[in-house]
């Protein structure tokens, strides 16, 4: 495969990292999927350069990001509206759009939203690690050298001309998931709700949390009304298997719903956020209310075909 | 005894083998653990072992959660008294102490022991692996004879070098990279835990048997890697 010097990072802002859709099978040795947080973004902008759902993106995180394209390229931004100029100026979001040497492309501040995500037609050329291109930041391996984006590092892509006929795609506006600041995240019943008194349960769906300036790649936390559990109870469980979404509820009370960097947790589940609305998750910017709404498997899953559909209408409609 | 499965969410199935760290409990996640990878269940993505569970992450779209805890909870009914595992015991080398073990007065001091019987009670167990978690290629090891049974740190590391040995409460366990962590530190080996270039990337799996040895800090600055 003919690599070429594709995009050199000026400044990467507060986080900016290599991910893909994550990393599968390896949770019996800890190793965490790892990947896109707002996997909805980062499959569609992949496609809408040409790419496989599943090659690495760069993902961006709140503001002060901004590189230089070496060479002429396809590329779009999706996710979270951090007013992405190109050149200075305004470029549309959710667009296959073509950029030549030289060209900056500047993620300066949010509008909406936490992760933005950078797919370029071709794909970064990055070595696939344990079956996946994804960062693993806190053990350091895969992505670029094992670590965050840099200013001064130059990334690679693969046959980036190859795709420029992909310039000008767009998603429809209904496809687009554009972030808000009031969030509501439909949930399922956690593994031990029933070890929480009936008024936690009623408190943790009445409460409007707030996203807390702790939260990273690791999960959300969240600042509103503690949730006490039953009286003489130790703060821990048994640690055991865990996964995105999963809310636990530690020793102070104020939940954390964990992202896809952890497998196994010590602390109780109160609910767990259906698979359809993990993609929002990435989204959550510090400051912003979530409340949750506890739904059913059988809607959950409705949900999760509609996302689906969402990504497959898309798969269809831009395929060559 | 049959298992509590329980969902974790609408992609996970978390069943329940047994409670407490308990070897007879643990062997019993480890075979149903292979079972499940052997039957090659249609959309179970993977499952992960831990103490007395083992989390199935599916893909609801391939399986229906039911259907699978159905086909899950027939797999179940395995012989209480299956096979013995036949495991070799994995020595790992240790330099207790000093700069390689900070917390390794104060264990000695909170139980009223010299740091040589310390060093001579982790060293003379051979522990279980019972799951490997929190980072990768941390192996979660117990149990820690009694005399050893530690609160774990007040305050939290934020830093702890590779390689460090640790205990908390009654088990034993080793940060394979650089981490924050509340465990007390009583030493440090020069093994590599963790490496995502081997074929094999954990240097412990789930179920393995384990002895600490102690060596020299010159020993261990020596060790072939």
């Amino acid at each position: 495969m003919a690599a070429v010097d594709l995009l050199e990072i000026i400044t990467p802002g507060i986080l900016a990292s290599i991910q893909d859709v994550g990393r599968q099978g390896f949770g019996q040795i800890g190793v965490a999927p790892s990947g896109a947080a707002d996997s909805y973004a980062c499959r569609v902008g992949n496609l809408l350069v040409g790419n496989l759902e599943n090659a690495a993106a760069i993902e961006i995180t709140l503001m002060g990001f901004q590189a230089r394209f070496l060479t002429e390229t396809v590329f779009a931004v999706t996710g979270a509206d951090l007013q992405p100029s190109l050149n200075g100026g305004p470029l549309p979001m959710w667009t296959a759009v073509r950029a030549a040497a030289g060209d900056i492309l500047d993620l300066p501040s949010p509008v909406c939203g936490c992760r933005a995500y950078l797919t370029v037609g071709g794909g970064f050329h990055i070595a696939a690690v344990m079956g996946s291109r994804a960062t693993n930041i806190g053990t350091g391996f895969g992505g670029y050298d094992g670590r965050a984006l840099r200013a001064g590092d130059r990334l690679q892509g693969c046959r980036p001309t190859h795709y420029l006929a992909c310039a000008g795609r767009s998603l429809p506006d209904t496809l687009k998931a554009v972030p808000t600041s009031e969030w509501v995240l439909r949930v399922l019943p956690g593994p031990q709700e029933d070890q929480f008194p009936a008024a936690s349960r009623q408190q943790f769906y009445a409460a409007a949390y707030t996203v807390s300036g702790k939260s990273d790649r690791t999960g959300v936390r969240l600042e509103g009304p503690a949730i006490e559990k039953k009286a003489g109870t130790p703060d821990s469980i048994l640690s055991e298997g865990i996964l995105c979404g999963a809310i636990q509820i530690p020793g102070d009370g104020t939940p954390i719903i964990l992202m896809n960097e952890t497998v196994t947790g010590g602390y109780r589940k109160m609910a767990v956020v259906i698979a359809a609305d993990l993609p929002l998750l990435g989204q959550l910017a510090p400051g912003d209310t979530v409340r949750f709404q506890e739904t059913d498997l059988t809607s959950a899953l409705q949900l999760l075909r509609r996302v689906e559909a969402a990504v497959d209408w898309v798969r269809g409609h831009f395929s060559d | 005894m049959l298992p509590v499965i329980r969902h974790l969410g609408d992609r996970g199935l978390l069943i329940e083998l047994g409670t407490g760290i308990d070897p007879a409990v643990n062997r019993r996640v480890k075979r149903l653990h292979r079972i499940i990878a052997r039957e090659k269940l249609h959309g179970v993505v993977e499952t992960v072992p831990a103490y007395a569970s083992l989390l199935v992450v599916f893909d609801p779209l391939q399986a229906a959660p039911e259907a699978l805890k159905r086909q899950i909870a027939g797999l179940c009914d395995f012989e209480e008294n299956g096979p013995a595992e036949a495991r070799a015991v994995v020595e790992i080398p240790v330099v207790y102490g000093g700069a390689a073990g900070p917390d390794l007065d104060t264990v000695a001091a909170y139980h009223g022991l010299s740091v040589e019987d310390v060093i001579g009670l982790h060293s003379s167990t051979v522990y279980r692996v019972y799951m490997i978690g929190f980072t990768p290629g941390f192996p979660y090891m117990g149990e820690l004879p009694e005399a050893l049974d530690t609160p774990r740190r007040d305050t939290p590391r934020t830093h702890i070098p590779k390689g460090s040995v640790a205990i908390a409460q009654r088990q034993t366990g080793i940060y394979p990279a650089v981490s924050p962590g509340g465990w007390q530190i009583i030493g440090c080996t020069p093994l590599t835990l963790f490496d995502s270039r081997k074929e094999s990337p954990s240097f412990l799996t789930m179920g393995d048997a384990v002895r600490f040895t102690p060596i020299t800090a010159e020993e261990a600055a020596q060790w072939p890697l």
